[in-house]
């Protein structure tokens, strides 16, 4: 073979400076959001006796799911340098369109939420459709159809009206979970898909002579990985119920599998497939990209679609949780929060940089203030300020790092 | 010239009440360089734009290899062998080298990237190019220096068996600081003592002179080229281009 193949005197010591420069160099990615979890965590954990109890632990991933669905679907929308600021009615309107479905027409639960999510998408096509093709600031095109999907969603649920839903599947994602036993299934078939992979890709880079990450530091990574996520399982398998004998809680809330799935979907699709690599490539450089005889306009409109169809997951979410749907649903800080959510997770709002993993940490963190500070008594408004600062934060690292990439 | 193996005819080009280009003809012949020169705002960028595929004229016929082609889009002109590199490299600073050389033509196994052989067929090709100072070729490009993202721009093109690269001059200059021999058929001096270190006049069958740049001026070498002496230029054999 004429490729030559590279050496491995890389150390640890060599990965975690090369880590380093990255960082120096902009690179932060989910850095400050890991952080800063750990950090809000401690804080939280040392001032409240509740917050890091089992039940609070779950109770805070059942409130962070829907923002988290609907930030993983901005992640779309931001790599392109867009935003969506209708995400949050529009997971409102699906969700009236799922439980309009469900409860007065007695469709069945999966046909309604494939209905649902089909008219996120179609929504997303228009949205997506203004802006690539007519050429509108998706910044408009959204805040108007913010206002717009507010006056659907009203209509749908009727004058001061909530739609209850009572479809036994759809209340259980955020309100069952699974059982301990199936719950330490699921972790140890998530857990050897995941370790097969790596090793896979290390092996198939070993094979075609291409340098392979430090098997030492991917096994370190991935042990922590699981470490963390194990020792999650666990912590959701105690009883948490305040009377066991009555009704007993414990297993990993439903909603975490599909959001896992979610995450294993959109991270294939952005990492490992042409379109994904397309959205990047628009993100960084629309112009490069379009020479390079890629379709911006379709990338962007799908863009726009995908980010539509998780907010229609979302709004399934929201109903779940609210046991109905009712005219606020998606409204006031939901869009707001996962916006928040992707960027203090890492992903940047110039575009071109993101992972669909920033959701999940950006809205852990997000949950973790609303929770923590709401378990210590602060007022909504103190909340409301502590979110916005992060999110300003956050903001303002992006841009830093943006500028110290582009100066090097 | 020999005969062209893309050939343009009558192609015009307006934007909005701007007459750009104006019943344009241009060959290229293959195994040739072929240099497009004018003045700023002289039509040379639109020109290549509607070749690229990037604009498309209102009228003109494009012949390649004797052959009426339509060239809608970038990708039929890609499909054809025609690579541009770009005077900003057109380069996306998120994505890494790999990520940027197969840019809208990545490999796939299925529905999956084949990340593995990109990235050993971009190796071989940077190597080719003799690059040695790029750390990583997976590390993005907005890491790189200004000479590296030209070489890596400049590998895109040779990557694919491309018929036709279309380059700016001062990237010419880039091929060259690679390790590549390169020659540049001009009679434009102002571009040639731009990129070249090296000039040869040719006066009538003869090779009036071989000299390096820095030791003639303009003026003599427009005498070697219309007459095949100057005064100071010593003859072709003694010449070691020492300064």
């Amino acid at each position: 073979m004429s490729v030559v193949i590279e050496h491995e005197d890389a150390t640890i010591k060599s990965a975690m400076s090369d880590y380093w420069a990255r960082v120096k160099a902009g690179d932060i990615g989910s850095l400050p959001a890991v952080l800063g979890l750990i950090a809000l965590c401690t804080v939280f954990g040392s001032m409240s006796s509740v917050f890091l109890t089992p039940g609070n632990f779950a109770n805070l991933l059942t409130q962070a799911a829907a923002v988290i669905v609907i930030a993983m679907g901005l992640v779309f929308v931001l790599l392109l340098g867009e935003i969506d600021l209708s995400a949050g009615f529009t997971a409102g309107v699906t969700g009236a369109v799922l439980v309009i479905l469900i409860t007065n027409h007695d469709v069945p639960w999966y046909a309604a939420l494939l209905a649902s999510i089909i008219v996120g998408v179609f929504l997303g096509f228009g949205l997506g459709t203004l802006v690539a093709r007519l050429g509108i600031p998706s910044f408009v095109v959204t805040l108007a159809a913010f206002l717009a999907f507010q006056g659907i969603l009203l209509l749908l649920a009727g004058e001061g009206g909530t739609i209850r839903v009572e479809d036994k599947t759809i209340l259980a994602v955020e309100n069952s979970n699974l059982s301990p036993l199936y719950s330490w299934i699921f972790f140890i078939v998530a857990s050897v898909v995941y370790v097969l992979m790596g090793l896979n890709s290390i092996y198939a880079r070993r094979k075609a002579g291409l340098k392979s990450e430090l098997i030492k530091l991917w096994i370190l990574k991935t042990a922590g990985l699981l470490g963390i996520t194990g020792v999650a399982v666990f912590a959701l398998n105690l009883e948490r119920s305040n009377n066991p004998d009555l009704v007993s809680l414990k297993g990993i809330p439903y909603v975490v599998p599909v959001i896992l799935l979610l995450l294993v979907v959109g991270t294939f699709v952005l990492g490992r497939t042409a379109f994904g690599r397309h959205i990047y490539a628009v993100g960084g450089n629309a112009e490069a990209a379009r020479r390079a005889g890629i379709n911006v306009k379709r990338v962007r409109i799908t863009a726009f679609m995908i980010c539509s169809g998780l907010a229609a997951i979302a709004g399934m979410i929201f109903a779940s949780r609210q046991n109905s749907i009712s005219p606020t649903t998606g409204g006031s800080s939901t869009l707001l929060y996962a916006v928040g959510a992707a960027v203090i997770g890492g992903t940047s709002l110039f575009g071109g940089k993101g992972k669909m993993r920033d959701a999940i940490l950006g809205g852990l963190v997000v949950a973790v203030i609303d929770n923590g500070m709401g378990l210590l008594g602060y007022a909504a408004g103190i909340k409301f300020i502590v979110t916005g600062l992060v999110l300003l934060i956050s903001a303002g690292v992006d841009a830093i790092s943006r500028r110290g990439s582009a100066v090097s | 010239m020999s005969s062209p193996i893309l050939s343009l005819r009558g192609v015009n080009k307006s934007f909005g009440p701007v007459h750009v280009l104006k019943d344009v003809n241009f060959d290229i012949a293959a195994g040739k360089v072929t240099a497009l020169v004018g003045d700023n705002g002289a039509g040379k960028s639109t020109l290549i734009k509607c070749i690229a595929g990037i604009y498309t004229p209102e009228t003109g016929d494009f012949h390649f290899e004797g052959n009426k082609v339509d060239i809608n889009g970038p990708r039929d002109a890609t499909a054809l062998g025609i690579e541009i590199v770009y005077q900003d490299l057109a380069l996306c600073d998120n994505l890494d080298i790999v990520h940027n050389m197969f840019l809208g033509r990545e490999q796939k196994r299925g529905p999956v990237l084949n990340e593995t052989s990109m990235e050993a067929l971009a190796r071989k090709t940077l190597d080719g190019l003799s690059v040695r100072t790029v750390k990583s070729i997976r590390q993005t490009v907005s890491s790189l220096s200004g000479g590296q993202r030209q070489t890596v721009a400049i590998a895109r093109a040779v990557l694919w068996n491309s018929k036709i690269v279309i380059l700016v001059l001062n990237l010419v200059r880039r091929l060259a600081d690679n390790g590549l021999a390169v020659v540049l058929i001009s009679h434009n001096l102002n571009d040639v003592f731009e990129v070249a270190d090296n000039i040869a006049a040719l006066y009538l069958g003869n090779m009036a002179a071989q000299v390096d740049k820095n030791e003639v001026i303009p003026r003599q070498v427009i005498e070697l080229i219309t007459t095949g002496k100057s005064a100071g230029v010593q003859a072709p054999v003694a010449n070691k281009g020492a300064k």
